[in-house]
């Protein structure tokens, strides 16, 4: 009935991290690992599962021998056996009704079991994987993996896993019952279990790659609805909705007619295995009537038959649908094990130490490093700086040229390809990430809050903080005031990475919990340039005050933040241009000197 | 709902056709398990083997006809879903690009992208299903019944008699279960938002250690996503045991009261079997009816998501306002604004600029600058006061003739995936020529020493482009179009000094009859602006050129000095 299910492409298949295809074989042995938690119930569901479907199976015999107590006529009927065997048959009925509800309360519980565990899996190592795979992976199809393919899973496992064992037993069951019944009655699926299993291997064959088209096609619509609709301002300002409306159609064509083919296709099995089961019926019934005439079996042996025949072919179709599921299912599993599989940061090297914050000088040095992002495209060549205890190096140059890939080398997020790091005069390979980056206190460029209390989102990398020290925090970022002017004050609730309030306030907040943090080390990209200059000033005193003694790396554009620097680096191509402080390197007269003039020609000349 | 459905009206002629053909098919299907009955009750005891054959033949027949009818239906079906899902998309999605900013803010830009994407999925699966399903099973369903009427009325009460009990059992389920998914649906909402802003913040995560804190908080919505799950499953599952038992029960008694027929022989064996065999199809023609309860649940609640968009009253209607031609390109007359009706974000902003002539905004974060710029496209209409093009209110300028007058950059701004050509161009069909051009003054030299220059490849939200390669994008596409009115939101934050320099040249030369309103954190991007609006908290505290306000504007003199004062 689902067959498409997940398929639906909210993310459509999420090519971005396709590595070589992992066997069934492999992903059901993961999968199982899941479910092996819940051996136990597994085990119960299964026992359950085969007596609720023997118990079904007997009702059609008791009913059979209840026929055959009718006999034509008036005053023939064995009233005792009839009721007998009714009695017997609404026993068997209701206990297998009730088994079979215990069986599905025991499936969706083991269901809720795994999907818990494997979103809990998926989430905790996405939230491990190394920056770099959030530079080079769209996020969208990460939680597409997170909702819709573990929920296609969920589904699998609640419902039709329930429903292949059911009709496995059913039909393995049915099968010897008609046999015993009669093997001669059984002839007919000689022709028609051959034509189920040949159709079945036939659709299977020509519709997968069907909907791999749908969902192709489905994928690239969604990933086109959801870039455009965040781009609605844009779009109106320009007022060019018809264009993209127009382009949105195409997709949408394209995406209709892929989910039409499909189902043009998969449509044809609900009444081709219909037509085989009636089929089955017209020849058994034929057949069955042309046995009783000649006295070979009983009148309700074929009664017994004809329902036993229909229990036997119905679950075929089933099994075609189940089977396009469990092939969804195995796609899921793969993209989300593929998931799993993407490889974590290496991790810390047996030796590593733990860098004691406490303890940390604050010297830096970069030897000649070599990076790029691919191998292909280097961003950094032979870089080489050392910061000493305490300094400021402001970081300059042009877009880029390399500035914030430094940040992302000193604090690993990115591993150079050639050359060391140290810091107080140790490689930092050789220092836990953690520890590490603990040193650092940063304020990036992309502000990044989350949906809870101001007081949360500051007191975010210093649990256990008292409430007047993240208020002072505030306050030297001066945005005290401001928290005091909201509703709620410091309970007051970001919605939604705290679009509830202005930029520059994001801004502001994600400096106090920088300042808040403490750390020997601070890093600030181009942090200031969306605050106003009121603002930064007060800012940068406050900013002044937390650098005392402590190293910092600064990248920013406006001259007059990195003056005071104690070392510029200026930046172009990759390589260190210029190196020196403010003075230093407008004696030089160099490109930092161009650079300044820039500036130094609006404000002076006009 | 009625909003979905009124997509099936131009259909209906269709619709109404195969649902004949579907039904042709069940007629068919329905037939077999009578015939059954005939051959083992009135040709069985005459002895004709011919008949019996015939009426086998009969049966093979009929199951051939419900195989073809039953495929021509799907076909017609599937053809038609796609046509109605293909036309609430299109309207959906035009919808969703008129919706007015205030709209957008109502719906939140995340639920708009769901409604388009899962929602229109969900009708799509619940259109297609519905006119299969929903005729075969209901066919199936009366038609078994009216088949067991016409074989022994007595008997078939037996079996009919649950019927009611089990449609309102059914029901009742259902009904719960429908709001046992929505909530289901929500908690999932909640976890995939938290999923993603943890995902958003992978860096702040990793450099402050706190995966396990993130963990924990997603564990909590995990948790919650699944113990929802857990309870609707637990209640919807109920419904084929419930089913089963309830009808099994009634099978019971067919065998019960069928006896006493036969006793009485008011009826004959043959037909207590086709009664049983009716029975399957009825059984599984009602296991048919509870599934498409629960789909028709998932679709109905994603049907009312779409609707609502799609009924969302056209916003920002233009009013004929007679207009007072004027020498001055672009006034603000006593303008107020506020997005929650509660705090002024704007007030009392007027001013007043000449074709070709420089407005400068400055002013601290939340101070209303990219506020007065959404007023200016008309993103919002002002509470008070009125906004002039030409002596026209802005409310009186149809929106396509209103929005080719602007070239526009907002603070991050939008690009998407495609060529640089692509975003530059933005849909409005220019020459390359002119991007060059614009390319040029955008200082955007990049494109042409990157690989495939303009016709190369760029990510979703220019991801793979440094802040200052996008803004320059971001400038070439709104320079490109010949705009009457330059709107550039702090769009130069990230180049550097030289660049913002070649980049105030290349628009005070190129651009010397376009009106430009800049707003900007550098005194030096503006300061030559032929008209400087400094905001504070939504009011203009000081209103001149640069060498007035270094008079008579303290907070002004105060900005510029510290920016500058070093220099010299």
């Amino acid at each position: 009935m689902r067959e498409n299910k997940g398929l639906g492409g909210h993310a459509g298949p999420s090519k971005s991290f396709e590595r070589p295809k992992q066997g069934a074989g492999v992903i059901l042995r993961r999968l199982w690992h899941y479910l092996a938690g819940c051996r136990r119930l597994l085990a119960l569901s299964i026992l359950i599962s085969i007596a609720s479907n023997l118990l079904a199976l007997v009702g059609p015999k008791l009913s059979g021998y209840a026929v055959d107590a009718l006999r034509p006529g008036q005053g023939q009927v064995d009233f005792d056996a009839v009721l007998y065997y009714a009695k017997w048959m609404l026993i068997a009925y209701l206990i297998s009704a009730a088994l079979s509800y215990l069986l599905a309360a025991l499936m969706v519980r083991i269901a809720r079991d795994v999907v818990y565990r494997l979103r809990r899996d998926v989430f905790e190592h996405l939230m491990r994987l190394p920056v770099r795979f959030y530079d080079s992976h769209a996020i969208g199809d990460a939680l597409s993996v997170l909702s819709y393919d573990i929920d296609t899973i969920s589904t699998m496992l609640s419902t039709d896993l329930i429903q292949m064992m059911a009709n496995l037993l059913t039909v393995a069951g049915s099968f010897f019952m008609m046999l015993s019944i009669s093997p001669l009655l059984f002839l007919p699926f000689l022709l028609t279990i051959p034509a189920s299993i040949l159709f079945t291997r036939y659709r299977a064959r020509k519709v997968r790659p069907l909907y791999r088209d749908r969902s192709i096609a489905l994928g690239e619509l969604n990933g086109y609805a959801e870039e455009m609709t965040g781009g609605l301002e844009t779009i109106r300002a320009y007022g060019r909705g018809d264009v993209f409306l127009h382009r949105f159609d195409e997709k949408n064509t394209a995406a209709c007619e892929a989910n039409y083919r499909a189902d043009c296709f998969a449509s044809m099995t609900g009444p081709s295995v219909g037509f085989i089961n009636n089929l089955s019926l017209a020849l058994v019934s034929t057949l069955g009537a042309v046995l009783y005439m000649a006295g070979w079996i009983s009148l309700g042996s074929v009664s017994s038959f004809v329902l036993y025949s229909r229990k036997f072919s119905g679950p075929i179709n089933e099994f075609a649908n189940l089977f396009s599921e469990l092939q969804s299912t195995l796609a899921a599993a793969e993209r989300v094990f593929t998931l799993l599989d993407q490889p974590e940061e290496t991790p810390d090297a047996p030796d590593a130490e733990m860098l004691d914050p406490a303890a940390v000088r604050g010297e830096v040095t970069l030897r000649d490093i070599d990076f790029g992002y691919s191998p292909d495209a280097p961003v950094l060549r032979g870089l080489s700086l050392t910061a000493r205890p305490g300094q400021t190096i402001a970081i300059v140059g042009p877009t880029g040229a390399g500035k914030t890939t430094i940040i992302n080398l000193l604090m690993r997020f990115y591993d150079p390809d050639r050359g060391t790091i140290t810091m107080d005069g140790r490689d930092i390979l050789h220092l836990t990430r953690a520890s590490l980056r603990q040193a650092y206190s940063m304020v990036l460029q992309d502000t990044w809050l989350f949906t809870g209390t101001i007081y949360e989102n500051l007191a975010y990398g210093k649990p256990g903080v008292t409430r007047q020290e993240v208020m002072e925090a505030a306050r030297a970022a001066h945005i005290h005031r401001f928290i005091l002017s909201l509703p709620q004050g410091y309970d007051t609730v970001l919605q939604d990475g705290g679009a509830n309030i202005s930029k520059g306030q994001r801004q502001l907040l994600t400096i106090a919990r920088a300042m808040l943090l403490d750390a020997p080390m601070l890093i600030l990209d181009e942090a200031t340039s969306n605050v106003d200059t009121g603002t930064e000033q007060r800012i940068q005193k406050a900013m002044l005050t937390l650098m005392q003694g402590r190293t910092c790396f600064v990248i920013a554009h406006r001259l007059s933040t990195i003056q005071n620097a104690d070392q510029i680096l200026l930046l172009q191509n990759g390589c260190v241009a210029e190196q020196g402080t403010h003075a230093q390197l407008l004696a030089k007269g160099g490109a930092y000197c161009a650079l300044y003039r820039a500036q130094f020609e609006d404000a002076g000349t006009g | 709902m009625r909003r979905i459905f009124s997509y099936l009206m131009p259909f209906r002629a269709s619709i109404a056709l195969e649902m004949v053909i579907k039904v042709l098919g069940t007629l068919a299907e329905l037939l077999l398990p009578w015939m059954l009955q005939v051959i083992l009750d009135d040709l069985v005891p005459q002895k004709q083997m011919n008949a019996i054959l015939m009426w086998g033949g009969g049966m093979v027949a009929c199951a051939a006809a419900g195989l073809v009818f039953n495929i021509i239906a799907n076909r017609m079906s599937a053809g038609i879903s796609r046509q109605v899902t293909r036309r609430i998309r299109f309207d959906l999605f035009r919808r969703v690009l008129r919706l007015s900013s205030g709209q957008v803010d109502g719906f939140t830009t995340p639920s708009l992208i769901s409604r388009l994407t899962s929602d229109t999925y969900h009708v799509h699966e619940m259109i297609d299903r519905m006119q299969r399903m929903a005729v075969r099973a209901p066919i199936m369903l009366l038609g078994g019944v009216a088949m067991t009427l016409f074989l022994d009325p007595v008997l078939a009460c037996v079996l009919v008699l649950p019927l009611p009990l089990l449609v309102a059992g059914v029901w009742a389920l259902s009904r719960r279960g429908i709001r046992l998914y929505t909530d289901t649906q929500t908690a999932m909402d909640g976890m995939v938002r938290r999923a993603k802003e943890s995902m958003a913040g992978i860096r702040v995560i990793q450099a402050l250690s706190k995966t396990g804190y993130e963990t924990g908080r997603f564990d909590e919505a995990n948790r919650e996503t699944a113990a929802r799950e857990y309870r609707a499953g637990l209640l919807m599952n109920a419904t084929n045991p419930l089913i089963n038992a309830i009808l099994n029960a009634g099978l019971t008694g067919v065998v019960v009261v069928g006896a006493l027929r036969v006793n009485a022989g008011a009826s004959q064996p043959g037909a207590i079997i086709a009664f049983l065999s009716y029975f399957t199809m009825i059984l599984n023609a009602l296991m048919a009816v509870s599934r498409i309860f629960v789909m028709l649940s998932k679709g109905i609640a994603s049907g009312r998501r779409v609707a609502e968009v799609l009924s969302a009253p056209d916003d920002m209607l233009v009013v004929p306002i007679p207009a007072a031609p004027d020498n001055a390109h672009l006034a603000f007359e006593g303008v107020s604004f506020s997005y929650g009706k509660a705090e002024k974000d704007l007030y009392n902003i007027s001013f007043s600029l000449q074709p070709g002539q420089t407005l400068g905004i400055i002013g601290p974060t939340g101070c209303g600058k990219s506020t007065l710029l959404r007023l200016l496209l008309r993103a919002y209409d002002p509470d008070a006061g009125r906004i002039l093009i030409h002596g026209r209110d802005l409310r009186s300028i149809p929106s396509q003739e209103l929005h080719k007058m602007f070239g526009v950059v907002f603070q991050n701004d939008f690009l998407f995936a495609g060529t640089l050509a692509d975003n530059i161009d933005f849909g409005r069909g220019l020459d390359r020529e002119a991007m060059l051009r614009a390319a040029e003054n955008a200082q955007a030299e990049f494109i042409r020493t990157r690989p495939g220059g303009l016709d190369g490849h760029i990510a979703a939200r220019g991801s793979d482009l440094s802040g200052g390669q996008k803004q320059r994008v971001l400038l070439s596409r709104a320079m490109a179009g010949k705009p009457e009115i330059l709107i550039l939101d702090d769009s130069s934050s990230a180049l550097d000094y030289k660049t913002d320099a070649a980049l105030r040249h290349a628009l005070a030369r190129g651009f010397s009859g376009v009106t430009k309103v800049i707003v900007a954190q550098r005194v030096s991007t503006i300061r030559h602006a032929d008209l400087i609006l400094v905001l504070e908290e939504g009011s203009a505290i000081g209103q001149g050129r640069h060498e007035e306000l270094m008079q008579n504007c303290p907070a002004y003199r105060a900005i510029a000095e510290a920016q500058m004062g070093e220099v010299d």
